[in-house]
């Protein structure tokens, strides 16, 4: 069976400002990030679909003994999507380092950013980042949506 | 099924070392199998758990070179077995089930690991490698910025403040420490207070130096054999009661990480074999890597209650002496953290408990024990019930 989505196409999407996910045509769950089947009811009838972008903290920590190639401090999270699934990303702030718990529960953007490769990441990758809403990305980078929430 | 023995152990001290992995190895398995009264040449099978070796020493394949350091012979199949932390105790679970099911007698299982000759950033960027590849790392997750997100999660699931539930933390790392103290074989052999805990460095909020485990080098093994063996060669076997292993995705469609999906799911396998509630556990070794771990982990195998595990440890319910003790042998937190060797030093502590031969750290009375160890993502998670 092939891939509705591939992880291909999926970061080629970020990348191209387009979040996009996985509607199951048996029980309507979202899937993303993508996967063979669907993260409810393991279906495979799947229809490729935008994603509004819109998510909200849930929990997240501020990393600051990084793993070799990476500077801290930065905020890792996971939020949810407004279509269900989590996501990992990093918190776009101007102050990384004084976040607190008070960030969870806050409605945040989907966004993106291109990660150089490494020796042991298989060629460049794209992780997710989160920009607060009413507050503009760090410059150089575009939210998927812009602001909106 | 026939029932399945611990017949001997070995470990080596956990800590920095010069030695290889090989070596390491070499030296608990040794003392396992003089332990068992038995030859090397008696061993059918060696399992060992290894997950870094590839970026620590560019070692693969490590369990062939095992099996000839040893001496043992050519027929005797040897695999390495990976599941991130939780490498030795699947390679555990696996090795009972061959003698379970009547196809070996006697088993060789370990682990072994060297973490610290790669320093931090690399270390901390290989144990990364045990989240999702494609959605994790990029991000620059840490598994310290993993249990911190299990930390900052908990906090506001149970409506426990921050301050509280790290006073609470710090308790962990102190119990463990002090039951360290009493192991000739710990990593860290010094007992240390809250505001020590409370004034380390921060790794990754809202956890603190002394709330993470360390990186340490070591190796433990451990012989399985069929209970008829086991009869002839010792008048102590600890027998395997209940073995279980489960699954989960990563981090981000587990979404509630203080309830790990796989861990509930093998305990309930593991309690289920034995006959046995969580409430018949007399000692347990469980996956401490992180102070917040261990307060998850008493509640998903059952031995508090959902969101009272912290409240547990502040009234020394989980020390030696109290209700259950958790991690008598300092836990991952003191006694240390080579990898692939943990799930087998668990058993390794666990048998001696069953055994009475704790001394100074000897939970009275001893009859059941439980190890707990977790692999990855809240990804891989096997239990295991031993019995007298």
């Amino acid at each position: 069976m092939a891939y509705p989505l591939t992880h291909r196409q999926y970061y080629e999407g970020l990348k191209a400002g387009k979040l996009l996910g996985l509607k199951c045509g048996k029980c309507g769950a979202i899937t993303a990030p993508p996967k063979i089947n669907c993260l409810q009811c393991n279906g495979a009838d799947l229809e490729v679909v935008e994603l509004s972008g819109q998510a909200e903290i849930k929990t997240f920590t501020v990393v600051r003994v990084p793993p070799e190639g990476m500077t801290a401090p930065y905020v890792v999270a996971l939020a949810e999507l407004a279509e269900g699934p989590w996501l990992m990303g990093n918190l776009e702030v101007a102050d990384p380092g004084a976040v607190t718990m008070d960030i969870i529960g806050r409605k945040v953007t989907v966004g993106h950013k291109v990660v150089p490769a490494d020796l042991y990441s298989a060629g460049e990758g794209v992780a997710v980042t989160f920009s607060i809403c009413g507050s503009p990305p760090p410059s150089g980078r575009e939210a998927v949506k812009k602001m909106i929430c | 099924m026939r029932k399945v023995a611990v017949v001997g152990v070995g470990m080596t001290k956990f800590g920095p070392s010069e030695k290889t992995q090989v070596e390491m190895f070499a030296e608990a398995a040794l003392e396992a199998i003089d332990g068992s009264n038995i030859e090397t040449r008696d061993i059918q099978a060696l399992f060992v758990g290894n997950a870094l070796g590839g970026f620590v020493e560019g070692q693969f394949n490590i369990a062939p070179l095992l099996a000839s350091e040893l001496g043992l012979s050519a027929d005797t199949p040897s695999n390495r077995f990976e599941g991130a932390c939780a490498s030795g105790s699947v390679a555990i679970r696996d090795a009972f089930m061959l003698v379970a099911a009547g196809y070996h007698d006697l088993v060789l299982v370990g682990g072994t690991e060297r973490c610290t000759v790669m320093g931090t950033p690399m270390a901390t960027r290989t144990f990364a490698m045990a989240s999702d590849s494609r959605y994790e790392e990029f991000n620059g997750i840490t598994f310290p910025g993993v249990f911190a997100m299990v930390a900052h999660l908990y906090s506001q699931k149970y409506g426990i403040p921050l301050k509280k539930l790290k006073e609470r933390m710090a308790m962990v790392a102190v119990k463990n420490h002090k039951n360290g103290t009493m192991n000739p074989l710990a990593h860290f052999q010094k007992e240390i207070t809250v505001e020590t805990v409370l004034k380390g460095f921060m790794v990754a909020d809202p956890l603190q130096l002394l709330d993470c485990c360390p990186f340490s080098d070591g190796a433990a093994a451990i012989v399985l054999a069929s209970e008829e063996v086991a009869k002839k060669l010792t008048d102590k076997p600890v027998y395997i009661r209940g073995v279980g292993q489960g699954s989960a995705g990563p981090l981000y469609r587990q979404k509630d990480l203080t309830v790990p999906a796989a861990r509930v799911a093998a305990a309930k396998q593991a309690y289920g074999m034995a006959g046995v509630k969580p409430s018949d556990i007399d000692v347990v070794e469980l996956h401490d890597c992180f102070t917040i771990a261990e307060i998850v982990a008493s509640e998903a195998l059952g031995l508090f209650e959902y969101g009272t595990g912290s409240e547990a440890v502040e009234r020394g319910e989980s020390q030696i002496g109290g209700r259950v003790a958790i991690n008598p042998s300092g836990g991952l937190k003191a006694k240390g953290h080579p990898i692939g060797a943990t799930g087998v030093a668990q058993a390794y502590e666990i048998v001696k408990q069953l055994r009475g031969e704790c001394g100074a750290r000897q939970v009275k009375g001893a009859k059941l024990g439980l190890t707990d160890t977790l692999g990855g993502d809240l990804a891989t998670m096997v239990n295991i019930i031993y019995g007298i």
